[in-house]
């Protein structure tokens, strides 16, 4: 089924502004003008490394431990890139280099 | 040096930092239009999705809304729920994105995982200007989204190069970037917290309903924490 254009439209607009809302709101309750409490500052800064930390686990949330492969690409490819990352330090090279072994691996070895 | 010339400087500064970013979201991107095309929606409405609510997973979750029973105030209240980690990046970014003036608007409208990714991981070369340094790295994120719909919309029809596990480059952009955060001693609790309270919330609450509860966790945690935690 498929809505109409007026409906369509409507429903972009009402995930535009869900998402929106989310991004705006921080910044409207702690306008630039003033400073934020000294709460949120503390927040502000401890927040980055966690929210990161969150973001690797989410990413790899749909990844099933149970059912073959067993998310074996995802463990390899991550151990790749942390010793790709200590010895060359290159933000790039780790991530490229993580990527292409991650796609050798489910293109081929556990296809 | 005149606004054009500094503008320019940080956009050759921040590139490279988007280049991870670029293949993840031309891929993703790209996978999007093709979807929506399979639904019924063309280019228009891709693009214009793309363009409004620049909110990948979100997106995603949202083609089953357009193809059932219309239900805006339901898309509205599952948009908050999904894009609810905003919060945090924007609590996270009061203090780099504080007096940029008009381009301020733009930093926080488009301020999506990969632009917090970046922004708060990467320092600021010392040459380079605050305001441009920001803005070049999200416009870049939020042109290559939209970029990446509108060629899936139009071509993704046509594309056969095997791309399958491509999309990781994204999960390897937060891993190498976790790292990066690593480095600083005094980031290391919090960063442990993190991915503790996420595996967590994963246990219990399962794929797909794990964001809020691991926010909630990392929120109490680093309350509580806090003469511990510190910075």
């Amino acid at each position: 089924m498929l809505l109409n254009p007026l409906q369509t439209f409507v429903m972009v607009l009402a995930i535009a502004l869900g998402s929106v809302l989310t991004r705006f709101t921080p910044f409207f309750l702690f306008p630039q003008k003033k400073d934020p409490p000294k709460l949120i500052t503390y927040l502000g800064r401890s927040l980055p490394p966690a929210m990161m930390g969150l973001l690797v686990v989410y990413c790899l949330e749909g990844v099933s431990v149970t059912a073959s492969p067993h998310g074996i690409p995802e463990l390899i490819a991550i151990l790749v890139i942390i010793a790709v990352h200590m010895w060359k330090n290159n933000v790039l090279i780790s991530i490229g280099g993580g990527t292409i072994v991650y796609m050798i691996l489910v293109q081929s070895v556990f296809s | 040096m005149d606004n054009k010339k500094i503008f320019k400087k940080a956009l050759y500064t921040a590139f490279p930092n988007t280049i991870p970013v670029l293949t993840g979201f031309l891929v993703l991107g790209t996978a999007y239009g093709v979807l929506m095309l399979k639904s019924g929606y063309g280019t228009l409405w891709s693009v214009m999705m793309s363009a409004l609510a620049f909110c990948g997973s979100m997106q995603f979750v949202a083609i089953t809304l357009l193809t059932t029973v219309f239900n805006p105030i339901q898309a509205f209240m599952l948009s908050i729920m999904v894009n609810a980690r905003h919060l945090f990046y924007g609590l996270a970014m009061l203090e780099k994105y504080r007096g940029l003036g008009k381009a301020r608007f733009f930093l926080i409208y488009t301020l999506c995982d990969e632009t917090f990714s970046i922004s708060s991981s990467i320092a600021l070369p010392e040459d380079v200007d605050r305001k441009y340094f920001y803005l070049s790295i999200s416009l870049l994120n939020y042109l290559y989204w939209v970029l990446g719909t509108f060629i899936g919309s139009i071509l993704g029809r046509f594309i056969t190069f095997n791309t399958k596990g491509l999309d990781f480059v994204l999960t390897a952009l937060f891993v190498v970037l976790f790292l990066e955060q690593l480095k600083k001693k005094e980031n290391r609790i919090s960063g442990i917290i993190g991915v503790v309270a996420a595996a967590a919330a994963l246990l219990v609450f399962g794929t797909g309903n794990m964001v809020i509860p691991a926010m909630i966790i990392i929120l109490l945690i680093l309350l509580v924490g806090r003469e511990k935690i510190c910075c």
